[in-house]
Protein backbone atom coordinates (compact mmCIF):
# COMPACT_ATOMS: atom_id res chain seq x y z
CA UNK A 1 0.00 0.00 0.00
CA UNK A 2 1.36 3.39 -0.83
CA UNK A 3 0.46 6.48 1.03
CA UNK A 4 0.63 9.25 -1.51
CA UNK A 5 -1.63 12.15 -0.86
CA UNK A 6 -3.74 13.09 -3.83
CA UNK A 7 -2.92 16.53 -5.01
CA UNK A 8 -4.79 18.68 -7.48
CA UNK A 9 -3.11 19.22 -10.83
CA UNK A 10 -0.84 22.20 -11.17
CA UNK A 11 0.07 22.66 -7.53
CA UNK A 12 3.72 22.71 -6.60
CA UNK A 13 5.44 21.25 -3.61
CA UNK A 14 5.25 23.68 -0.83
CA UNK A 15 7.85 23.25 1.85
CA UNK A 16 6.83 24.73 5.13
CA UNK A 17 9.97 25.90 6.86
CA UNK A 18 9.89 25.48 10.62
CA UNK A 19 10.14 28.72 12.51
CA UNK A 20 13.79 29.50 13.24
CA UNK A 21 14.95 28.68 16.73
CA UNK A 22 15.37 31.76 18.87
CA UNK A 23 18.98 32.68 19.57
CA UNK A 24 20.16 31.56 22.99
CA UNK A 25 20.30 34.40 25.45
CA UNK A 26 24.02 34.13 26.12
CA UNK A 27 27.05 36.21 25.24
CA UNK A 28 28.32 33.18 23.33
CA UNK A 29 30.16 33.44 20.06
CA UNK A 30 29.44 30.00 18.65
CA UNK A 31 26.07 28.26 18.80
CA UNK A 32 25.71 26.53 22.14
CA UNK A 33 23.55 23.94 23.74
CA UNK A 34 22.01 24.42 27.12
CA UNK A 35 23.34 22.18 29.85
CA UNK A 36 21.07 20.13 32.05
CA UNK A 37 22.60 18.63 35.17
CA UNK A 38 20.55 16.10 37.08
CA UNK A 39 21.76 16.31 40.66
CA UNK A 40 20.74 12.91 42.02
CA UNK A 41 23.45 12.30 44.63
CA UNK A 42 23.71 13.92 48.02
CA UNK A 43 27.26 12.66 48.62
CA UNK A 44 29.85 15.33 49.31
CA UNK A 45 32.18 14.55 46.43
CA UNK A 46 29.45 14.36 43.79
CA UNK A 47 27.73 17.46 45.15
CA UNK A 48 31.06 19.24 44.83
CA UNK A 49 31.34 18.21 41.18
CA UNK A 50 27.78 19.37 40.48
CA UNK A 51 28.34 22.79 42.03
CA UNK A 52 31.72 23.21 40.35
CA UNK A 53 30.38 22.44 36.89
CA UNK A 54 27.22 24.51 37.40
CA UNK A 55 29.15 27.59 38.57
CA UNK A 56 31.62 27.24 35.70
CA UNK A 57 28.79 26.97 33.17
CA UNK A 58 27.31 30.12 34.68
CA UNK A 59 30.66 31.92 34.44
CA UNK A 60 31.00 30.85 30.80
CA UNK A 61 27.61 32.28 29.90
CA UNK A 62 26.27 28.83 29.04
CA UNK A 63 22.65 28.40 30.06
CA UNK A 64 22.60 25.74 32.75
CA UNK A 65 19.75 24.17 34.64
CA UNK A 66 20.16 21.78 37.54
CA UNK A 67 17.28 19.43 38.19
CA UNK A 68 17.52 18.41 41.81
CA UNK A 69 16.10 15.03 42.66
CA UNK A 70 16.21 12.27 45.26
CA UNK A 71 19.26 12.52 47.55
CA UNK A 72 20.35 15.63 45.67
CA UNK A 73 17.47 17.55 47.21
CA UNK A 74 19.13 17.18 50.61
CA UNK A 75 21.79 19.60 49.30
CA UNK A 76 19.17 22.29 48.92
CA UNK A 77 17.50 22.05 52.29
CA UNK A 78 18.47 25.04 54.45
CA UNK A 79 21.63 24.35 56.45
CA UNK A 80 20.02 25.11 59.80
CA UNK A 81 17.22 22.54 59.40
CA UNK A 82 17.51 19.43 61.53
CA UNK A 83 14.16 17.80 61.15
CA UNK A 84 12.11 17.96 57.98
CA UNK A 85 9.03 16.09 56.84
CA UNK A 86 5.39 15.77 57.76
CA UNK A 87 5.08 12.28 59.21
CA UNK A 88 7.27 10.30 61.61
CA UNK A 89 9.02 8.32 58.88
CA UNK A 90 9.99 11.42 56.93
CA UNK A 91 11.15 13.09 60.13
CA UNK A 92 13.13 10.03 61.14
CA UNK A 93 14.87 9.97 57.76
CA UNK A 94 16.00 13.58 58.16
CA UNK A 95 17.36 12.77 61.61
CA UNK A 96 19.22 9.73 60.25
CA UNK A 97 20.95 11.95 57.73
CA UNK A 98 21.07 15.65 58.44
CA UNK A 99 20.08 17.67 55.36
CA UNK A 100 21.85 20.81 54.11
CA UNK A 101 24.82 21.38 51.82
CA UNK A 102 27.25 21.84 54.73
CA UNK A 103 26.41 18.43 56.19
CA UNK A 104 27.21 16.14 53.29
CA UNK A 105 29.04 12.86 53.84
CA UNK A 106 31.71 11.24 51.70
CA UNK A 107 30.76 7.99 49.99
CA UNK A 108 34.06 6.56 51.23
CA UNK A 109 36.45 7.56 54.01
CA UNK A 110 33.66 9.28 55.88
CA UNK A 111 34.83 8.04 59.32
CA UNK A 112 32.08 9.72 61.34
CA UNK A 113 32.74 13.07 59.68
CA UNK A 114 36.55 12.97 59.85
CA UNK A 115 36.83 12.49 56.08
CA UNK A 116 34.62 15.47 55.15
CA UNK A 117 36.37 17.65 57.75
CA UNK A 118 39.81 16.77 56.35
CA UNK A 119 38.55 17.32 52.83
CA UNK A 120 37.30 20.76 53.85
CA UNK A 121 40.66 21.62 55.44
CA UNK A 122 42.55 20.51 52.33
CA UNK A 123 40.24 22.54 50.13
CA UNK A 124 40.82 25.61 52.30
CA UNK A 125 44.59 25.13 52.05
CA UNK A 126 44.28 24.94 48.28
CA UNK A 127 41.83 27.85 48.30
CA UNK A 128 39.17 25.71 46.68
CA UNK A 129 35.68 27.04 47.22
CA UNK A 130 33.31 24.80 49.19
CA UNK A 131 30.17 23.35 47.59
CA UNK A 132 28.16 25.99 49.45
CA UNK A 133 30.27 28.82 48.05
CA UNK A 134 30.08 27.34 44.54
CA UNK A 135 26.30 27.05 44.84
CA UNK A 136 26.06 30.75 45.73
CA UNK A 137 28.29 31.64 42.75
CA UNK A 138 26.19 29.46 40.42
CA UNK A 139 22.98 31.13 41.58
CA UNK A 140 24.54 34.57 41.15
CA UNK A 141 25.65 33.59 37.62
CA UNK A 142 22.10 32.68 36.65
CA UNK A 143 22.12 28.89 36.96
CA UNK A 144 18.60 27.63 37.65
CA UNK A 145 18.11 25.02 40.35
CA UNK A 146 14.84 23.20 39.88
CA UNK A 147 13.50 20.87 42.58
CA UNK A 148 11.76 17.58 41.80
CA UNK A 149 8.15 17.68 42.98
CA UNK A 150 7.97 13.92 43.50
CA UNK A 151 11.02 13.91 45.79
CA UNK A 152 9.66 16.86 47.76
CA UNK A 153 6.44 14.93 48.32
CA UNK A 154 8.25 11.74 49.27
CA UNK A 155 10.46 13.41 51.86
CA UNK A 156 7.67 15.75 52.95
CA UNK A 157 9.69 18.85 52.05
CA UNK A 158 8.05 22.24 51.58
CA UNK A 159 9.34 25.24 49.60
CA UNK A 160 10.14 26.80 52.97
CA UNK A 161 12.55 23.95 53.79
CA UNK A 162 14.58 24.73 50.66
CA UNK A 163 17.12 27.52 50.18
CA UNK A 164 16.12 30.81 48.55
CA UNK A 165 16.14 31.25 44.80
CA UNK A 166 15.07 27.78 43.68
CA UNK A 167 12.81 27.40 40.66
CA UNK A 168 9.29 26.03 40.57
CA UNK A 169 9.18 22.29 41.33
CA UNK A 170 8.71 20.18 38.21
CA UNK A 171 8.53 16.53 37.19
CA UNK A 172 10.31 14.11 34.88
CA UNK A 173 8.45 15.24 31.75
CA UNK A 174 9.99 18.72 31.98
CA UNK A 175 13.45 17.16 32.21
CA UNK A 176 12.85 14.82 29.29
CA UNK A 177 11.53 17.68 27.21
CA UNK A 178 14.68 19.72 27.83
CA UNK A 179 16.86 16.76 26.85
CA UNK A 180 14.75 16.07 23.75
CA UNK A 181 15.18 19.70 22.74
CA UNK A 182 18.95 19.29 22.84
CA UNK A 183 20.10 20.24 26.33
CA UNK A 184 23.29 18.33 27.07
CA UNK A 185 22.41 16.09 29.99
CA UNK A 186 24.67 15.20 32.88
CA UNK A 187 23.57 12.83 35.63
CA UNK A 188 25.51 13.28 38.84
CA UNK B 1 50.61 47.76 17.81
CA UNK B 2 48.82 50.30 19.94
CA UNK B 3 49.45 50.23 23.66
CA UNK B 4 46.71 48.33 25.46
CA UNK B 5 45.13 50.26 28.27
CA UNK B 6 44.00 47.91 31.02
CA UNK B 7 40.67 48.98 32.52
CA UNK B 8 40.41 46.36 35.23
CA UNK B 9 42.66 43.76 36.85
CA UNK B 10 41.83 40.37 38.35
CA UNK B 11 44.29 38.86 40.79
CA UNK B 12 43.47 35.17 40.82
CA UNK B 13 46.92 34.12 42.00
CA UNK B 14 46.69 31.24 44.44
CA UNK B 15 43.12 30.47 43.47
CA UNK B 16 42.24 27.12 41.94
CA UNK B 17 39.66 25.95 39.44
CA UNK B 18 37.07 27.33 38.77
CA UNK B 19 37.78 30.58 40.60
CA UNK B 20 40.03 32.26 37.97
CA UNK B 21 37.17 31.81 35.47
CA UNK B 22 34.54 32.95 37.94
CA UNK B 23 36.52 36.07 38.89
CA UNK B 24 37.13 36.82 35.22
CA UNK B 25 33.43 36.47 34.39
CA UNK B 26 32.51 38.76 37.27
CA UNK B 27 35.12 41.39 36.36
CA UNK B 28 34.39 41.56 32.64
CA UNK B 29 30.87 42.73 33.43
CA UNK B 30 32.30 45.83 35.12
CA UNK B 31 34.11 47.16 32.04
CA UNK B 32 32.64 48.58 28.82
CA UNK B 33 32.67 46.75 25.50
CA UNK B 34 36.07 46.97 23.82
CA UNK B 35 37.89 47.62 27.11
CA UNK B 36 40.68 45.37 28.35
CA UNK B 37 40.84 43.12 31.39
CA UNK B 38 44.06 41.71 32.81
CA UNK B 39 43.99 38.42 34.69
CA UNK B 40 46.83 37.01 36.78
CA UNK B 41 46.66 33.37 37.81
CA UNK B 42 48.93 30.65 39.13
CA UNK B 43 46.65 27.68 38.41
CA UNK B 44 48.36 25.85 35.52
CA UNK B 45 44.96 24.69 34.26
CA UNK B 46 43.93 28.30 33.78
CA UNK B 47 45.96 28.60 30.55
CA UNK B 48 43.60 26.22 28.78
CA UNK B 49 40.56 27.23 30.80
CA UNK B 50 40.75 30.94 30.09
CA UNK B 51 41.17 30.20 26.38
CA UNK B 52 38.04 28.01 26.53
CA UNK B 53 36.19 30.74 28.42
CA UNK B 54 37.25 33.26 25.80
CA UNK B 55 36.06 31.08 22.90
CA UNK B 56 32.75 30.27 24.57
CA UNK B 57 31.87 33.79 25.69
CA UNK B 58 33.29 35.56 22.64
CA UNK B 59 35.52 37.87 24.69
CA UNK B 60 38.83 37.89 22.83
CA UNK B 61 42.02 36.67 24.47
CA UNK B 62 44.50 39.20 23.08
CA UNK B 63 47.60 38.38 25.11
CA UNK B 64 48.87 35.44 27.09
CA UNK B 65 52.21 35.09 28.81
CA UNK B 66 53.91 33.27 31.69
CA UNK B 67 56.46 34.64 34.10
CA UNK B 68 57.85 32.52 36.90
CA UNK B 69 54.73 30.47 37.49
CA UNK B 70 52.37 33.42 37.09
CA UNK B 71 50.17 33.39 34.02
CA UNK B 72 49.00 36.68 32.60
CA UNK B 73 46.05 37.07 30.28
CA UNK B 74 44.63 40.13 28.59
CA UNK B 75 41.05 39.91 27.40
CA UNK B 76 38.98 42.39 25.42
CA UNK B 77 35.33 42.58 26.28
CA UNK B 78 33.04 41.76 23.38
Amino acid sequence: MTLVAARPEGTTDEVVEPAPEPEPATDGAASQHDILIINYSGELEKTWATMLLASTAGAMGVRCRVFVTFWGLQNFVKDDKWITGQNWMQKMMSVMQRPGISHRKLSKMNFMGMGPWMMGQLAKQQRNPSPKELLAIAQEMGVEFIPCQMTMDMFGLTRDDLIEGMGEPVGAATVIELMAQGSSPLFI
Amino acid sequence: MAVIEISQRVDARGLSCPMPIVKTAQAIKTIPSGAYLEVLATDPGSTKDLAAWSRTTGNELVEQSADGGVFRFVLRRK
